[in-house]
């Protein structure tokens, strides 16, 4: 509410998140950094300056590598600069009424509960060339902020919010275009698409002989258009000045020190071990750092003696699938890493199929405890004895004389229906491998 | 009215109540009053019920620190929760704060007595209280003459007897300056020895909260009350807060050195005043303090300085005052720039819209660096004159004022001049310094003189020793104005 008399105090958890963001930006630490005060007017802004930082922002010079996994599974890393990392305070949020916009709304309402929450702004530079390139790097930076804890980036509830600036030029020109300034995307995909339509239009305008204007454009979700919402006359005067309220920020060297080790391993360093270690896929990877808990729930499984790649099927699968039906993380669930461990151990030695492994999954899901344990009781361990699955095939033939006719006369493809009844006969136990070749041997034979 | 010493001594013998003595300040508040206009708003309601919690705890035989039941005037930029804070100012006429400051707070904590918020002028912009939106203050000395500002109405009360304390705020002399110009004791402490939150801010980089009162002890005793760290104020200063009155001697310490600040006896000081401080800087000498002769080239600075700096943050911290969220709002405005405007150019005076101004020019593109980054850089060698004259001296004195007090209108007319009267005391709040100013003799007319005495960063103890010393060894404290 920016009452009189109210003063603000820097939260040092604050600081902590936005140095722990640049470090992980790579970016170099201002040793000696402030807060300056930001100055225009606005319904939204309850003193009417914002708390930010001006000419010595917290953070500089780094950049974040986005890797871009094409439909055909290949995959290109391009570097992203980043200019500058800087601490603010959120301003207000305006509640339009009679009208979802501004324009053709009879009252406004400000909604002040989120001025003076901090944020962190991150600005980059311009080495960004399309949709799915912002898109990325977007998606990358939340996965980065999410890792150090410093947001949760849920773009619908406004934690994470982006403003992007396009700008094209003929191949083979030095210089940019005029920029346009893009507002109100909601999440990635609208990022993405945004872009490339604007991009479109931008083409489009000069073809026809139009001049682009600075200006500010609103992307508009239900037409999937952009719409001009202001043409920027110049330049603002904030007046900046720095905060008297708050004094100087200063980050020693072995308080950098401490948070520098205090950070986990990142995404792009995950996924660059997961491939090249772990021998996963570059999508696979992808999919398995994009949260930090199932990353390392992951390594955990691996960890625990199971194969990487087995194990990354089943959490991307059937564990995923789960979690997503039960609106649960990761790990909030009964079935710990090193259960997961034992099942895939299981399945890789082949005590139980892949199947057997889908039917007892929901069972350890809920209730966790010994795979091994719950397929003994169930008396699910695979028949790998020839023997036993012989004779299964033998009464099998013996049963179904017709089939085996048909089969013989030429029907190969009922080869699966007798599969089929000799699971059946074993209680699915049957290893399916040796079943089939064993299966040939008889039809064939 | 009797000094906090005795007062206490009569509430602990049980010869008074806290009552009584509350109903005494408050009798006085309302015959005074109809010629003084000290105070914006009287709290006897509220006064009365902490005077009475006093009372049972000293019928509960509980020990009551010095401040217990003593009546204490609030200047009305410092919030009270519940209790109309206005600034002198129209645009905060129906502000009430739901939150208490810290001082007030603590002085409550220490079972002082709110009788009133006293008057000011508007958001503390002013050195004679006549840019209060609501009422002019007279100078209990003489009632056609100002009380000085912008604590006007805090210094006024304490002259006048209504109350034995108050508490004001020094952005560039407004507590020193009306100290001066009514006869008693005020003090601006370090910069961020006292908690700012809750002050309503003029200039946050130089405002600072500080106590008046008839005596140098009084003063050492509120200053003891609301000194010390607050973690709401983040330039609040970690330090522990020594018993400034265990300090206090009638005695100078031997070799106690005064630095005499040459610069400040020059053009535009009055001849009275300057026989005052001079005749104030030889019972020093006759005390047995050494005296130096100090030079402080940049004083002169000083008020340029503060004229760029003071206006460039009170711009930003008087923008928050738009009609959207509390105080005043335009009636009727057709849209939202000009709801801004027409609030803004109603609610606030001719002397705020001024420093806004003037602030918001200074710090323009284009002008910044010409007026705001020099401003702060000459204030960094006026810090560094300060710093090279304590490398010799205890303590620094020179004039509070250069005159006595003047004529209500006067200088409305010419801000220029208005703004001199703070010429001494300015170069004090840029430097982060503390300044006490006390009586030291009358001129013909009667009307009261005041001695400035300046410490480094946080020798509060060594301004108040000098200047009790030279309150025990001088008369001026006793003279009280006829009302």
């Amino acid at each position: 509410m920016g009452l009189p008399g109210t003063l603000p105090v820097l939260n040092q958890k604050v600081l902590e998140y936005a140095v722990k963001a640049g470090l992980a930006l790579n970016a170099q630490i201002a040793p000696y950094s402030k807060f300056d005060r930001k100055q225009y007017f606005y319904p939204d802004l309850p003193k009417n300056y914002q708390i930010s930082q001006y000419d010595l922002p917290i953070a500089e010079h780094g950049w974040l590598e986005i890797e871009l996994v094409d439909a055909d599974g290949s995959s290109r890393r391009k570097r992203i600069g980043v200019t500058r990392l800087h601490m603010e305070e959120d301003a207000g949020k305006l509640v339009h009424g009679g009208s979802d916009r501004l324009a053709g709304s009879t009252y406004s309402l400000v909604d002040y509960n989120r001025a003076g929450v901090p944020l962190v702004e991150i600005v980059s530079e311009p080495d960004l060339r399309s949709g799915q390139e912002a898109a990325e790097y977007a998606q990358e930076m939340r996965r980065i902020m999410r890792y150090l804890g410093v947001s949760d980036g849920n773009m619908q509830e406004g934690s994470l919010r982006c403003d992007v600036n396009i700008s094209v030029r003929p191949v083979g020109t030095e210089k940019f275009g005029t920029k346009v300034e893009i507002k109100n995307m909601n999440s990635f995909n609208a990022i993405h698409r945004a872009i490339d339509y604007e991009i479109e239009r931008q083409i489009e305008a000069i073809a026809s002989g139009e001049k682009i204007v600075q200006e500010t454009r609103l992307w508009d979700e239900s037409s999937q258009r952009t719409f001009s919402m202001r043409i920027k006359e110049g330049s603002s005067d904030y007046r900046y000045f720095p905060e008297p309220d708050l004094g100087p920020i200063e980050v020693s060297q072995q308080q950098l020190v401490r948070w520098k080790a205090d950070l986990p391993e990142l995404p792009a360093s995950k996924r660059r071990r997961y491939e090249t270690e772990m021998g996963l896929s570059p999508y696979d990877a992808r999919v398995m750092t994009d949260d930090r808990a199932m990353a390392e729930y992951f390594e955990a499984t691996v960890a625990a003696g199971a194969g990487a790649k087995l194990a990354a099927n089943w959490i991307m699968g059937d564990i995923s699938a789960y979690l997503n039906n039960e609106k649960l993380a990761i790990d909030a669930i009964a079935l710990k890493p090193e259960m997961l461990a034992e099942m895939v151990g299981l399945i890789e030695s082949n005590t139980i199929s892949n199947k057997i492994g889908k039917d007892i999954l929901p069972e350890l899901l809920t209730k966790g405890g010994s795979a091994k344990a719950l397929v003994e009781s169930k008396g699910l361990v695979q028949v790998s004895d020839p023997k036993v699955i012989e004779e299964a095939i033998d009464q099998v033939l013996a049963a179904h004389p017709d089939e085996l006719e048909k089969y013989r006369g030429g029907k190969k493809n009922m080869a699966g229906f007798f599969v089929g009844q000799v699971m059946k006969q074993t209680g699915g136990k049957a290893d399916p491998k040796l079943t089939n070749q064993l299966l040939m041997k008889k039809l064939e034979g | 009215m009797a000094s906090i010493r005795e007062l206490h001594q009569q509430l602990i013998t049980k010869k008074r109540s806290a009552v009584e003595i509350a109903q005494e300040s408050l009798d006085c508040i309302q015959a005074l009053e109809p010629k003084l206009h000290s105070f914006l708003c009287v709290t006897a309601d509220r006064a009365l019920e902490q005077a009475q919690q006093v009372d049972a705890q000293i019928a509960a035989g509980e020990e009551i620190g010095w401040l217990a039941g003593i009546p204490t005037g609030i200047k009305d930029n410092l919030c009270t929760q519940g209790i109309p804070t206005t600034c002198g100012s129209k645009i905060l006429q129906n502000f009430v704060p739901p939150y208490e400051s810290t001082v007030t707070g603590r002085l409550a904590a220490a079972g002082a007595v709110m009788v009133g918020k006293t008057n000011l002028d508007e958001f503390a912009m002013g050195s004679s209280t006549e840019n209060s939106a609501y009422q002019l203050t007279a100078n209990p000395w003489d009632l056609e003459r100002v009380p000085g500002g912008s604590s006007g109405g805090s210094a006024a009360a304490v002259a006048g007897g209504e109350c034995p304390i108050a508490l004001g705020s020094d952005t560039g002399g407004s507590i020193r300056q009306p100290a001066a110009l009514c006869g008693v004791v005020g003090m601006k402490p370090t910069y961020g020895l006292v908690s700012r939150y809750g002050l309503v801010a003029y200039a946050s980089s130089l405002d600072q909260i500080g106590p008046f009162g008839r005596s140098v002890e009084d003063v050492a005793i509120v200053l003891g009350a609301i000194a010390g760290h607050d973690p709401k104020d983040s330039t609040s200063l970690k330090v522990a807060v020594p018993d400034y009155v265990s300090l206090l001697s009638p005695e100078l310490r031997p070799k106690f050195r005064i630095g005499v600040i040459k610069e400040t006896f020059g053009e535009g000081l009055d001849a009275v005043v300057s026989e005052a401080v001079r005749a104030a800087i030889a019972q020093y000498e006759a005390m047995g303090a050494e005296i130096v002769e100090i030079s402080c080239p940049k004083f002169r600075y000083g008020l340029p300085t503060y004229y760029i700096i003071a206006p460039s943050e009170a711009s930003a911290n008087l923008a928050r005052y738009d009609g959207v969220k509390y105080g005043f709002r335009a009636e009727n405005p057709p849209d939202l720039i000009s709801m801004y405007t027409q609030t803004r150019a109603q609610g606030f005076g001719a002397e705020v819209k001024r420093r806004i101004m003037i602030g918001t020019y200074t710090l323009s593109a284009g002008y910044y660096d010409a007026y705001y980054l020099k401003a702060q850089k000459v204030r960094t060698l006026i810090k560094q004159d300060f710093e090279q004259a304590f490398a010799q001296v205890d303590v620094l004195v020179c004039p509070t004022t250069p005159t006595p007090a003047f004529k209500a209108g006067e200088k409305t007319n010419d801000p220029l001049s208005m703004y001199l009267s703070d010429l001494m005391t300015i170069p004090v709040n840029l430097a982060g310094l503390p300044g006490l100013s006390l009586p030291c003799g009358f001129d013909q007319q009667g009307l009261p003189i005041g001695l400035q005495i300046i410490g480094n960063v946080l020798r509060e103890d060594l301004v108040l020793q000098a200047a009790y010393a030279y309150e025990q060894a001088t008369e001026w404290h006793q003279r009280a104005p006829v009302l």
